[in-house]
């Protein structure tokens, strides 16, 4: 079930006007700086916040529709919200917490016991949300949502209020879920490495506009877009393991035709991989460096051709996008205009790019 | 220290009293406690001094203005007991209701710092898991207000114990009906060698006083530990 959304609303200060799609399936994350409307965004999917103008469809069913005046309940729209502050109910155990949303829902197909394991909740259950820590706290939340039986889940920063070790705790069970339940998401973020962790979609939105919107591993890569501007700008790239190479300690994964070396992890063959390169580890080379390649330590070298550049200018850098050859994946590189001009590398032109396997962070 | 039968009916119908007083006014106290916390509407103020006014006026002034309205001739007096056959003042019903009025204010406080206590985010949590209004009051909203709810009661109580202007301009001093134990206290001082007597009942209204303020703090306390609170002060 597609998710269209369309809200227009003025604040006293700011001004919404957000139109997007979200595919039926996987995790649309709204990425922007606070401030950008993603909240507001989420809450009215939600029917908390009722905007000046607003229409949300999910597949066939029209949630709110402010030109014929429908407007679906929250409690009737089956649509599960994780909050940032978790939301437990304090006076119910953490197995109260839970049943909550079940007793009041449909018959569905999420088990209380199979969400019990897949966030690894069963010791808290008799617990008060007092005594939890606040990662213990967001996988109760989430495993309340998902009991509810949602057609939607909508997340608020889940993670925002957790300090970086309880966010690495947290990060698995959320991919997990991801794999196991493919339940449609709608995920708030600011955060850069969640949304490369987690996102297929990406709703970019600046001040109450919508900047772009399509799969994570084409706007990762477009040199245009505010994402590229960062620091830690890098290309996304989804592959497939294809296997440990012999006599050696990386194994090899795949974009299509195109094969990359990188470090082992949990990972086998024939697993779905998630890969972030990012910009400035790129090295970019004239096509006919690969002889000299074999002699350096660089473990990757992708054949490509350039396929747009961009200023970069306060870091007196351009970024580079990279077509390769032997996939559809695109990749990003950021270096100075000084070392393009000595290569004489402009649009169009052939290049060799080179990753070391160390700059390059897995996901599984 | 021995007491007449006349003084254990005192206090037996003041405990009677009281628990009418509290059983009719905590729904309404409740009631008017979640409009001033939850409920934006035109003459919201004008509610809230209402409730509060019978703190601020002076219990003879309460009890007057109740002869007024449910007195005999009084515009709703007169309707009770055309259509209901109820009198209300002079009897042990009226002293229930000028102890309704005169508590009142302190019950609809205490739920009501305890409603605004609760994060409207959680009805919130409970309107996106499947719960309409009337599941979330009961299942969420009232849980969360039940240690000021419990204050509200026990708080409300002690305090009808000790009623008095109100209740004697309202219902008399009639023994047996509406003679409860401070208006007991009143006439034992009034009367000639009634000291004596005096003192016991006024030991009993203390012990009683003592015993409500001390279950109201325990209660309370246990209440919010169980809710992951600091206590509500």
């Amino acid at each position: 079930m597609t998710l269209s959304v369309a809200i227009t609303h003025r604040f006293a200060d700011s001004h919404l006007d957000i139109r997007f799609e979200a595919p039926e399936a996987g995790i649309t994350a709204l990425f922007g700086r606070s401030g950008a409307g993603k909240s507001s965004v989420l809450a009215a999917v939600g029917g908390l916040f009722r905007p000046d103008a607003c229409r949300v469809a999910l597949g066939e069913t029209i949630l709110t529709d402010s030109a014929t005046g429908r407007f679906v309940q929250p409690e009737r729209r089956r649509v599960g919200m994780v909050f940032q502050d978790s939301r437990l109910f304090p006076h119910l155990t953490v197995a109260g917490n839970l049943r909550y949303g079940l007793r009041r829902a449909p018959p569905g197909p999420i088990g209380f016991d199979a969400v019990v394991e897949l966030l690894g909740i069963a010791a808290l259950l008799a617990r008060r949300p007092h005594s939890l820590s606040g990662g213990e706290r967001q996988r109760v939340a989430i495993g309340r949502a998902l009991l509810a039986q949602p057609l939607l889940l909508l997340m608020d920063e889940p993670l925002a209020s957790l300090d970086d070790e309880h966010r690495g705790e947290i990060l698995p069970y959320l991919a997990r879920l991801h794999r196991t339940l493919r339940l449609p998401t709608l995920y708030v973020t600011h955060a850069m490495d969640e949304l490369a962790r987690l996102a297929d979609h990406v709703v970019l939105l600046r001040a109450g506009q919508v900047v772009a919107s399509g799969p994570i591993d084409e706007l990762a890569a477009r040199a245009d877009l505010p994402l590229a501007r960062r620091d830690d700008a890098a290309a996304v790239l989804d592959v497939r393991v294809l296997g440990s190479e012999p006599g050696r300690t990386l194994i090899r994964v795949g974009s299509g035709g195109a094969h990359l070396l990188v470090r082992p992890g949990a990972a086998t063959s024939g697993d779905r991989l998630r890969l972030r390169i990012p910009a400035r580890e790129v090295i970019l080379a004239r096509p006919q460096a690969a002889a000299l390649a074999t002699q350096t330590s660089v473990q990757n070298l992708l054949a490509g051709h350039i396929r747009a550049l961009v200023d970069d200018d306060p870091a007196r850098a351009v970024l580079v996008e990279i077509t390769l050859d032997d996939s559809a994946a695109v990749l990003l590189a950021r270096v100075t205009r000084d070392a393009l001009d000595r290569l004489g590398l402009g649009v169009g032109a052939p290049v060799l790019a080179m990753v070391k396997s160390v700059a390059i962070e897995t996901m599984d | 220290m021995s007491f007449s039968d006349e003084d254990i009916q005192a206090i037996r119908l003041t405990l009677a009293v009281a628990l009418r007083a509290v059983g009719v006014g905590l729904p309404l106290a409740i009631g008017a406690a979640f409009a001033l916390s939850r409920c934006r509407f035109p003459g919201r103020a004008l509610l809230g001094a209402l409730v509060h006014m019978p703190m601020v006026l002076p219990p003879v002034v309460t009890g007057w203005l109740l002869l007024l309205l449910f007195g005999v001739h009084g515009p709703v007096g007169a309707l009770l007991e055309r259509a209901f056959g109820v009198r209300l003042a002079f009897t042990t019903a009226g002293a229930a209701l000028a102890c309704t009025v005169m508590v009142f204010p302190v019950m609809v406080r205490a739920v009501r710092i305890s409603l605004d206590a609760a994060d409207p985010g959680l009805e919130q949590a409970a309107r996106s898991l499947g719960a309409g209004p009337l599941d979330r009051l009961f299942s969420i909203t009232l849980p969360l207000a039940a240690p000021g709810i419990l204050v509200a009661v026990i708080v409300g109580y002690a305090t009808c114990l000790g009623e008095f202007g109100a209740v004697i301009t309202f219902a008399a001093s009639i023994p047996g009906q509406t003679r409860t134990l401070p208006l007991a206290i009143y006439a034992a001082l009034q009367s000639p060698g009634g000291e004596a007597r005096a003192a016991s009942l006024s030991l009993v209204s203390m012990g009683l006083a003592l015993a409500g303020l001390l279950a109201a703090e325990a209660c309370g306390r246990a209440l919010n530990r169980r809710l992951g609170r600091a206590p509500i002060r």
